[in-house]
């Protein structure tokens, strides 16, 4: 039986957020005397994570997502309730407990900036207490599943954002961990920059069974990494389950354009049982609901003189979008 | 703690820092002339005060130069480490990079004292301690070895001082984000050093004893110096280093758990 490696019972994480009124005269009144309010940015949340499984946190800015990252990895307190990764409390920050894990954020880098991505990760190396033989051994291995080699070797100042992102996960990687924190990751690379992250990111699941933890607002990380999601909606958990269930939920019909060979065709197909979408000409686009398209597709072919027709799946980021301004799902 | 693996560790601050600075040639250039005429100027300041009157507070001007060489010591020390580091850790809290630090299996306040190091201030230490050599011959100061572990030991407690005082306000960025100006009037606090602390009016010595306690960070180490020194006073410098060092270590941790990192 796979192995919890995270759980997370009733966890609330409050701030002191000050606020300010428009104006020079709220300026100074702001500066004088400050207003300050508690607000419960994460409220009561639980659930668990198996060993191996990549989670995709879904939510819109401000959501709770990358509160909820940071106090995985232990960089902030909990407010209330309890966490427990890898049998670790993480806000102890303890030492074996920060070899087991990384987080990879897509706005911020831990390179130095004027020198080669070699040296900081030679650097690492000797942080998380590796030889040099180790280290070199790693460096090479996860330099070729990233497809990077002279960029090694080239100030980190000089190299494209795609370039920088892999030398950026690769000296998160140097010590093999096996918690994956990653916030954003593909935030600002191009499509093939981001298709190959992917592909690194799958491979590397794969081959260690690392546990992933993955925020983004690009719906193709989701889709193509992650089988469950988890969505916030102003610090609680809307939806906590599979990916597929819930573009099943969202989305449950299907968009069929089919063009008739006349106008008259296409009129008396409008007419039929079907939900119709729009008509242009001899061209009408019908819903037809997932789980009865064989048949209606039948009846469609059996009934009515078609030339062609096209089967469109919505967009997934309007599909999520759905989520991200909803509160509960239940499936 | 694994000895054996944070020297490794500094070996590699060392290495990447040194790397990175050398980068750019000219800016080191420029430091080291700085350095150099800052350094002329002090000694140009101190004769102006001493012109007048052979003594201020008691001091002679060849007397006088050994606070100049140990604050150059000193400031040296401070453009090596601590203004390379400490200055980052504001900058490490505004745009949430502790978060790489703090998720490091090794001190957080070792990597954010020591990662940096600036190679121009090695000439202002190096450059203190000719200027202190140099006092030594003037005021036939006679070299022995309790003479010799007396001003180590003082030096170092000024180190740890000035060290605490520095690291104490960087940590309050946690809180106030923003502390760019109580380091600047630490800085000129720090100038104060240069000049013996009995040319002060008694309530400045008591502040400057107390409250910032630059009398400890030069006075102390220039009279051992001139061997005026007493054994109280400096087994105060000791007690006082200790707390500095003990506090402020205290008080990282405790801020720490006030860290919400930056928003992203």
């Amino acid at each position: 039986m796979v192995q919890n490696i995270i759980d997370v019972r009733n966890l609330s994480k409050s701030f002191d957020i000050s606020s300010k009124e428009p104006g020079l005269k709220g300026t100074i009144k702001h500066f004088f005397r400050r207003q300050t309010k508690s607000i419960k940015v994460i409220k009561d949340i639980s659930f668990e994570i198996k060993e191996g499984e990549i989670v995709g946190f879904l939510g819109a800015n401000g959501a709770g997502k990358t509160t909820i990252l940071k106090m995985l990895c232990g960089l902030i307190y909990p407010s209330e309730g309890s966490i427990l990764v890898s049998g670790y409390l993480p806000y102890r920050r303890k030492e074996n407990f920060l070899k087991n894990i990384t987080l990879i954020m897509g706005q911020k880098q831990q390179l130095i900036w004027d020198l080669p991505p070699i040296e900081s990760f030679y650097l690492n190396a000797s942080i998380y207490d590796l030889d040099k033989f180790e280290a070199k051994k790693r460096i090479k291995k996860l330099s070729e599943m990233l497809e990077i080699d002279e960029e090694l070797f080239i100030p980190v100042r000089k190299l494209s954002l795609g370039q920088r992102m892999k030398s950026e996960l690769l000296a998160a990687l140097i010590h093999e961990p096996n918690i994956l924190f990653l916030d954003e990751p593909t935030l600002g690379l191009d499509i093939n920059a981001q298709r190959n992250l992917r592909k690194f990111l799958q491979k590397y699941n794969k081959e260690t069974n690392a546990t992933i933890c993955l925020t983004s607002h690009y719906m193709k990380d989701i889709t193509s990494l992650c089988k469950r999601v988890i969505c916030v909606h102003e610090g609680a958990i809307s939806y906590d389950g599979k990916l597929d269930l819930l573009l099943k939920k969202l989305s449950p019909v299907k968009e069929i354009l089919i063009v008739c060979r006349s106008e008259e065709e296409a009129i008396k197909l409008e007419n039929s049982c079907f939900t119709v979408k729009n008509r242009i000409k001899n061209e009408i686009t019908i819903k037809i609901e997932k789980n009865s398209i064989t048949s209606s597709l039948k009846t469609i072919l059996n009934n009515f003189d078609i030339e062609d027709l096209y089967i469109n799946e919505p967009p997934i980021d309007e599909v999520i979008g759905k989520v991200l301004i909803k509160k509960d799902y239940d499936i | 703690m694994n000895l054996r693996k944070y020297l490794k560790v500094y070996k590699k601050f060392l290495h990447t820092s040194l790397a990175s600075e050398l980068e750019y040639k000219t800016n080191i250039l420029v430091d080291l002339i700085t350095a150099i005429l800052s350094l002329v100027g002090s000694i140009f300041l101190l004769s102006i005060f001493f012109q007048n009157n052979g003594f201020i507070g008691g001091w002679k001007f060849e007397q006088a130069l050994i606070i100049q060489a140990i604050y150059t010591i000193l400031n040296g020390i401070t453009n090596t480490w601590f203004n390379p580091n400490l200055t980052e850790i504001v900058k490490h809290i505004r745009e949430g990079t502790l978060d790489f630090v703090l998720l490091k299996p090794i001190d957080s306040q070792f990597f954010i004292s020591l990662k940096k190091i600036n190679p121009s201030g090695f000439l202002e230490i190096m450059l203190g301690f000719f200027l202190l050599l140099f006092c030594i011959r003037i005021n036939q100061i006679i070299l022995s070895l309790s003479f010799l572990s007396l001003s180590l030991i003082t030096i170092s407690c000024s180190i740890c001082i000035l060290y605490s005082l520095w690291f104490f306000i960087s940590t309050t960025t946690i809180w106030f984000v923003k502390t760019w100006n109580a380091i600047e009037v630490l800085r000129s606090f720090l100038y104060i050093g240069r000049f013996p602390l009995n040319s002060f009016s008694f309530s400045l010595r008591i502040f400057f004893s107390v409250f910032i306690p630059i009398a400890f960070i030069t006075t102390i180490p220039s009279e051992v110096f001139l061997g005026l020194s007493q054994l109280w006073k400096i087994l105060l410098e000791i007690i006082v280093a200790a707390v500095f060092i003990k506090t402020s270590r205290k008080f990282w941790l405790f801020a720490l758990k006030f860290y919400s990192s930056a928003s992203s």
